[in-house]
């Protein structure tokens, strides 16, 4: 037990983050490289056409993984700000500030790819169904978080206000799981399902799965190349800091 | 060409060609934009500390050459 809090003390130094997560970054490059090309190529290119929906539904391959990680980015954020607001770690306070404009990317992207896709497929491109939108909720509710870390001058009070919006935020995030569900409108039933199997031919399923195993590994690589840059950022005046220009 | 006969039918993508391709090109550009902002991001951070390195070096060295 004694390591654990040895451990957890150590991971909120932000230098000690620094100096480690260094080495992380060309291997979670290299992986998000190889899995998103091949994903792409074979999404693209090799998998099969749907009976229904043509090639159109070549979007899925990253309308999908990009909201998947837009849903699992939220939780990062969340649970982020909390650490953040517990324990005052900085470090937490700093991996909150960065997931948040990452988060409402991934969001837009698959809101846009979504409206693309719903032109051919369903004949518009936006409806106000309950999927889409407590996507959009969620898009609001990053935006949020980002707008509240410049709406105060100190850096703790930003932290808290927007941790408790985030915090706040998360009854979002059970409701987009279900919306597909509770309220059965226009938006498909989810295609991938933790309990049984993907509702979807193997030679399509296949690239899909490479293509979210390659967003998280892009997640995680842009998240630490944010926090990084904010760690310099807030550290500048430090002397480790100021020797890494040197 | 893999599950289509030919380029020119994978660029069509079976008349869906428009979507596919803008949903795709302003995916990958907002991909490309999110790694590319934080790394230039840090180099101006270290850019505007070497700087303020050398202001402070030039100053420390003509405060000694000054007349007292």
């Amino acid at each position: 037990m004694a390591s654990f809090y040895q451990w957890f003390h150590r991971m909120g130094s932000p230098r000690w983050f620094y100096e480690k997560s260094g080495r992380w970054l060309p291997w979670l490059a290299a992986a998000a490289f190889l899995l998103i090309g091949t994903g792409l190529i074979w999404g693209l290119v090799f998998a099969p056409e749907d009976a229904r929906q043509g090639n159109s539904f070549r979007i899925i391959y990253i309308h999908v993984p990009a909201a998947f990680l837009a849903l699992a980015g939220y939780y990062v954020m969340a649970v982020a700000g909390a650490i953040g607001l517990i324990w005052k770690m900085k470090l937490a306070d700093m991996v909150m500030k960065s997931a948040a404009p990452l988060g409402a990317a991934l969001t837009f992207v698959a809101l846009f790819t979504g409206a693309v896709w719903g032109k051919p497929t369903w004949g518009t491109y936006w409806v106000w169904d309950a999927r889409i939108t407590s996507m959009l909720v969620l898009l609001f509710l990053y935006l949020g978080v980002m707008a509240l870390q410049h709406a105060y001058n100190s850096l703790d009070t930003a932290a808290r206000a927007s941790a408790l919006l985030a915090l706040v935020g998360t009854v979002n995030i059970p409701i987009i799981y279900k919306s597909v569900d509770w309220w059965y409108t226009l938006h498909q039933p989810a295609t991938i399902k933790l309990t049984g199997a993907p509702s979807m031919h193997p030679d399509m399923f296949r690239p899909l799965l490479l293509m979210i195993l390659g967003f998280y590994a892009f997640y995680a690589l842009v998240l630490i190349l944010n926090t990084r840059a904010e760690i310099l950022h807030r550290e500048r005046r430090t002397g480790w800091v100021q020797s890494l220009s040197e | 060409m893999g599950y289509f006969d030919s380029f020119a039918d994978f660029v069509a993508m079976g008349g869906h060609g428009p979507y596919v391709w803008s949903a795709y090109g302003v995916s990958l550009s907002v991909l490309l934009w999110l790694v590319l902002r934080p790394i230039g991001r840090r180099r101006q951070i270290l850019r505007q500390l070497k700087r303020q390195q050398r202001r402070q070096v030039t100053a420390a060295v003509e405060g000694r050459n000054s007349p007292t």
